[in-house]
C-alpha cells in the first residue's frame, strides 16, 4: 500500500499523480474521512532487512505479537456500552486502540519479513483461527470486570517486559516498535494495577469476584512463560517470566489476593493451539472484510 | 489552479510544513506538538517531511499525512514524500512552549516532564498514589484530581478543578 488509499482519493489530493489540486480539501473537505485512514501504518519507513536476520523468525515473532494484540484489543472493544462506568468505557477502548495500533505495525513488519509483501488487512481479517499464533489467555470470553481487569494486568505486565527486551533487538523496526510500545503498556499496567488493588481490596463481594478472576487466570499464565517466540530476537523467556510474576506477586500482596497451585492447561496458542472461543471472535472481527474483500471505506 | 514553482522560491518548504495543524489539536501545529521531526529540501528541489506518531495507534497519522502533502504541494512543491519514523518514539516533552502555552488558553492542561526510566532492570511499578499538581488551565487553582487517566484521545487524560469546578483535559506525560 502506499499514500493512494481511500482517505487521499476522497480528499482529491496526493493521489499518486502530482496533482496538488486539494487546496481547500485541506481546511475543510479533508476532514470529513477522518478515521478512515487504512494506510500502511510503516509507510516510508525503510523496509528492508539487516544482515543476518532471519526473515522467517522476524516474521513468526512479530505476527504472534501482533496476534496478541489485535485479540486483546478486539476483545477490550467488547467492553464498550458494557463497563460499568463511561471513563472505564472509553480507558479499555483507549488501550485496545494503542493495541490495535501496535498490531497493525507488528503485521506491517511480518509482511515485509516474510517477503510475502502482504499488508495488514491480510493478517488481520484474511487468516482462519488455526493460523493465528496468539496465546489462548487473550481469547477468553469477557468475563465480568475483574476478570477483564486481571486479565490486562497479567497480559501488560507480560507484554511489558517482553517490549523492553525487544527495544534492543536486531531489527530497528521491531526495536522501534517495542520502545514505543513499552510507554503505552506501562500506562496499560498501571490501568489494570490500580483497579485489580480497588477490587481486591474493596469490598467482600469485589474481593471474591477478582480472587475468582485470579484463581481462573492461573491455569494460563505457564503458556506466557514458556514462550520463546522472541528468544532469538534477544528475548529470554525466563527472565520476561520472572519479571511478571515478580510484578502479579506486587499486585497480589497489595491487593490481598492468594495464589491457588493451578495446573496449566496443555498445549499453547503459538503452536496453533485454540479454544473454541477465537472462532466466533474472529468471525465477528472479519465479517465485513471478507464480505466485501475489494472493498474500501 | 496549476502548480507553480514560483512560490517555491519564495516561501521554503520549512515554513509551509511548519503552518499544518495537528486533526485532534487544531491549536497547535504538527511542529509545536513535536511529530513533525525535520523538513528538508533537496538540490533536485524534492521535499521530504518526515513525521513521527505520537501513539501506535494514533488514527490521525494518515490524516497528518495527507494535509503535510497537500500544504506542500498546494505551496508549489512538487516532489513531495512525507516519511514515518518510529524512533526514537515521541514524547511529550517535545511539545515546545508555545504548544504548551496555546494547550493552556485552550483549555488543556499541558504535560509535565516525561517518566524517566534510567536504565537497566524492567520497569518499576508504582502502586503508592502518585500526587503531581496540574494546574486548572481556567483558574489556576493547584487544587485538582484525575477523573480517568484516558480520555477522549489515546494523549488526554481526563481531569476536574476542586476549586472552579470546570472538568478539562491533560496532555498526559508519556
Amino acid at each position: 500500500m502506499s499514500d493512494d488509499h481511500v482517505y487521499l482519493s476522497l480528499a482529491g489530493i496526493g493521489d499518486g499523480s502530482g496533482h496538488g489540486s486539494g487546496t481547500e480539501g485541506v481546511d475543510g473537505d479533508a476532514r470529513w474521512a477522518f478515521g478512515t485512514g487504512f494506510t500502511d501504518p510503516l509507510h516510508g519507513v525503510a523496509t528492508t532487512l539487516s544482515e543476518g536476520v532471519d526473515g522467517r523468525a522476524l516474521a513468526a515473532c512479530c505476527t504472534a505479537l501482533g496476534d496478541d494484540a489485535l485479540v486483546s484489543a478486539q476483545r477490550l472493544a467488547q467492553w464498550c456500552t458494557r463497563a460499568p462506568e463511561l471513563e472505564e468505557e472509553v480507558a479499555l477502548a483507549n488501550i485496545g486502540l494503542d493495541l490495535l495500533g501496535q498490531a497493525r505495525l507488528l503485521y506491517s513488519r511480518a509482511g515485509q519479513a516474510d517477503g510475502s509483501g502482504r499488508g495488514e488487512d491480510a493478517y488481520a481479517y484474511f487468516r482462519d483461527a488455526d493460523e493465528f499464533r496468539s496465546v489462548r489467555l487473550a481469547e477468553l470470553p469477557g468475563g465480568d470486570f475483574a476478570f477483564c481487569v486481571g486479565r490486562l494486568l497479567v497480559q501488560s505486565a507480560w507484554r511489558l517486559a517482553q517490549f523492553e527486551q525487544l527495544t534492543g533487538c536486531a531489527d530497528p523496526v521491531l526495536a522501534a516498535v517495542a520502545a514505543k510500545g513499552v510507554k503505552e503498556l506501562a500506562y496499560h499496567r498501571q490501568y489494570a494495577a490500580e483497579w485489580v488493588v480497588r477490587l481486591g481490596d474493596g469490598t467482600e463481594e469485589s474481593h471474591r469476584r477478582m480472587q475468582g478472576a485470579w484463581d481462573e487466570l492461573a491455569p494460563w499464565l505457564g503458556e506466557l512463560y514458556e514462550d520463546g517466540v522472541a528468544e532469538s530476537f534477544g528475548v529470554s523467556p525466563r527472565s520476561v517470566a520472572e519479571a511478571t510474576r515478580a510484578v502479579l506477586a506486587q499486585v497480589a500482596v497489595a491487593a490481598g489476593l492468594t495464589d491457588s497451585p493451578a495446573a496449566p492447561v496443555p498445549g499453547s496458542g503459538r503452536a496453533g493451539d485454540r479454544t473454541e472461543h477465537l472462532e466466533p471472535l474472529l468471525a465477528e472481527l472479519q465479517v465485513v472484510a471478507r464480505a466485501h474483500p475489494e472493498g474500501t471505506w | 489552479m496549476t502548480g507553480t514553482g514560483t512560490m517555491a522560491g519564495t516561501v521554503s518548504a520549512e515554513r509551509v510544513a511548519a503552518e499544518v495543524v495537528d486533526p485532534e489539536l487544531p491549536m497547535l501545529t504538527l511542529a509545536e506538538l513535536g511529530v513533525l521531526r525535520a523538513v528538508e529540501t533537496g538540490t533536485d528541489g524534492s521535499v521530504t517531511a518526515t513525521l513521527t506518531p505520537t501513539y501506535s495507534g494514533c488514527p490521525a497519522m494518515a490524516e497528518m499525512r495527507a494535509d503535510l502533502a497537500a500544504r506542500l504541494e498546494s505551496a508549489g512543491f512538487a516532489d513531495v514524500r512525507i516519511v514515518t519514523v518510529l524512533d526514537p518514539p515521541w514524547t511529550t516533552d517535545w511539545i515546545s512552549d508555545e504548544g504548551r502555552r496555546k494547550l493552556t488558553e485552550h483549555g488543556i492542561a499541558p504535560p509535565g516532564p516525561a517518566p524517566r526510566h534510567a536504565g537497566g532492570g524492567p520497569l518499576p511499578l508504582v502502586l503508592s498514589p502518585t500526587r503531581r499538581v496540574v494546574p486548572c488551565p481556567y483558574c489556576g487553582s493547584a487544587d485538582t484530581e484525575e477523573t480517568s487517566r484516558f480520555g477522549a484521545t489515546s494523549c488526554r487524560a481526563l481531569r476536574r478543578c476542586r476549586s472552579c469546578l470546570e472538568p478539562y483535559e491533560q496532555v498526559k506525560e508519556i
